[in-house]
């Protein structure tokens, strides 16, 4: 057992706190994602609603946001955050804010586009209907057209928050240590004591992140199949 | 997207944020009629600033070992780190360390997001136009490795046939290309595979940074390093933001006062001697910031 450890480099994990410091990095990669998810979601059914609205100034404006967002790598966001933000405005923003306005505004655009496909998929005779019923129009979108919008939305959604989640290991580039940062520390201070220990260590970030999306996911297929 | 070289992308990232910075600065100085121009694009905290606050930024590897890495209790370790514990000391402030990466380093400079950058940082001109250096504190040059049967000691009488190993991309490429175009070069892409070519007999030597070829000399008996300090010596020193007099000065100063004691000589002991061995002391420190020409 002990040399399979060592064959696979695992046992570097097992020197001091290493792996309470990996846990701790996936911990700062999930809080990140999970703060911004919260945020996105509301903010993003804002912006899918108004993006089927009739007006035309609106819908361009939003449009435009939603495919630079799409367009711009997030790592070239992270960095306009992080370090263009200093110079431009003198805000220092920590690495954990720049990341989480990255991640709000790309779950932002991303979810209002979702919704804004959730919205219109519904048939115009859910809306004719509800008027003919004497339905007003909040009461419309309450009983008749949220209800249906949410089911066709959450297991999409709960892609766009594994994604996220994926998305964090590119923070370690403005100073975030998570979990892949803890990985690259962890292999590297024991470059010669083990060299296999990138394997093992990699191998077990994998895990991580395996563990932490794969429930999610299982969710999003659950609800799928529930609702279909 | 996954064609695109990770080193493009994060130049690109960079050059759009200084773009979009630039663009915004100028419209903001337009309207505020640049009366407070020069407070405005003073990004750094001077010495003073830096006490009254009680705590300095410094920004640091995290993942290169020996110099600067991370232990195994979480505890940042290695050559620059045990310097910038020093520094925090006898500043008297506490040390708060920002793990960087090699393509940012001089970007957190820019921005004032650390005061002083402690990576491993090789002074080069380019550099310097963006970052101001403080006394060096450590050589790097280039060295060469070969077997113990036939040990390389001079590049003058390079046999015809015989092959030099390299790592493509390296500063030990662009050097012999350069100057000794007449040695054939066996390229590899990663450290990987250029340590099993010279296992395998694929050259008769191995050049690379000579704290490379020291540590793989050490690791690996049977091997000597013949030549540790080819080509142009370059050297590695901290870095300030550019026009921070008052912590540059400060630095000069304390790296100057270090020397009476021998301070690198003991950081050498306490964080290199384990890798690269007794021997190249001499070779690597630069003790009171001065580089001793050889």
């Amino acid at each position: 057992m002990q040399d399979l450890a060592v064959n696979l480099g695992i046992d570097v994990l097992f020197k001091g706190t290493n792996f309470i410091r990996l846990l701790g990095g996936l911990w700062t990669a999930l809080w990140i994602s999970l703060v911004s998810v919260a945020i996105s979601i509301p903010l993003g059914i804002g912006m899918g609603v108004l993006m089927t609205k009739k007006n035309r100034i609106l819908k361009a404006v939003l449009r435009v946001y939603l495919e630079f967002i799409r367009i711009m790598p997030q790592l070239v966001l992270l960095f306009i955050m992080f370090f263009g933000t200093t110079r431009a405005f003198g805000w220092d923003l920590s690495g954990e804010a720049a990341s989480i306005i990255v991640f709000v505004l790309w779950g932002t655009a991303e979810m209002g586009d979702l919704v804004r496909g959730a919205l219109i998929s519904i048939p115009k005779h859910q809306y004719e209907s509800s008027e003919a019923l004497g339905l007003t129009n909040t009461q419309t979108y309450l009983y008749v057209i949220i209800p249906q919008t949410i089911r066709r939305l959450i297991p999409l959604s709960i892609n766009l928050i594994t994604r996220m989640i994926k998305t964090t290991s590119l923070i370690l580039m403005i100073g975030v240590v998570e979990v892949l940062k803890v990985a690259q520390q962890i292999i590297e201070a024991n470059r010669m004591t083990s060299p296999n220990g990138a394997f093992g260590v990699y191998l077990t970030v994998f895990l991580l992140y395996f563990i932490a999306c794969w429930p999610i996911s299982m969710l999003a297929k659950y609800l799928e199949k529930k609702w279909s | 997207m996954k064609k695109l070289n990770f080193k493009k992308l994060i130049a690109l990232g960079l050059t759009a944020a200084a773009a979009v910075a630039s663009f915004t600065a100028c419209g903001t100085n337009a309207t505020s009629g640049g009366s407070d121009g020069n407070t405005g694009s003073k990004v750094y905290r001077t010495l003073d600033e830096i006490k009254a606050s009680g705590k300095i930024n410094i920004g640091v590897f995290s993942d290169k070992n020996p110099f600067g890495y991370v232990d195994e209790n979480g505890e940042y370790q290695g050559y620059d780190i045990y310097f910038a514990n020093r520094l925090g000391k006898d500043l008297g402030v506490e040390i708060n360390y920002v793990s960087t990466e090699a393509a940012n380093r001089v970007e957190y400079l820019e921005t004032g997001k650390v005061d002083i950058i402690l990576a491993n940082f090789t002074v080069t001109d380019e550099r310097a136009e963006k970052v101001d250096f403080a006394l060096p504190y450590m050589n790097v040059a280039l060295g060469v490795v070969s077997p113990d049967s036939n040990v390389i000691k001079s590049l003058d009488n390079w046999k015809a046939e015989d092959k030099m190993i390299v790592i493509s991309g390296t500063t030990a490429e662009l050097y012999l290309t350069k100057n000794y175009p007449d040695i054939k070069l066996q390229k590899y892409d990663s450290y990987a595979t250029a340590k099993s070519a010279i296992e395998n007999g694929n050259g008769v030597a191995w050049a690379n940074d000579n704290t490379e070829v020291l540590a793989f000399a050490k690791q690996n008996p049977g091997y000597t390093v013949g030549i540790d300090s080819l080509g142009s010596q370059d050297t590695i020193a901290p870095a300030v933001s550019k026009g921070n007099e008052t912590l540059l000065n400060w630095i000069n100063d304390e790296i100057k006062t270090l020397g009476k004691e021998n301070f690198f000589h003991a950081d050498y002991d306490a964080t290199l001697a384990s890798t690269y061995g007794a021997d190249y002391k001499e070779t690597l420190v630069v003790e009171g910031g001065e580089v001793k020409k050889s």
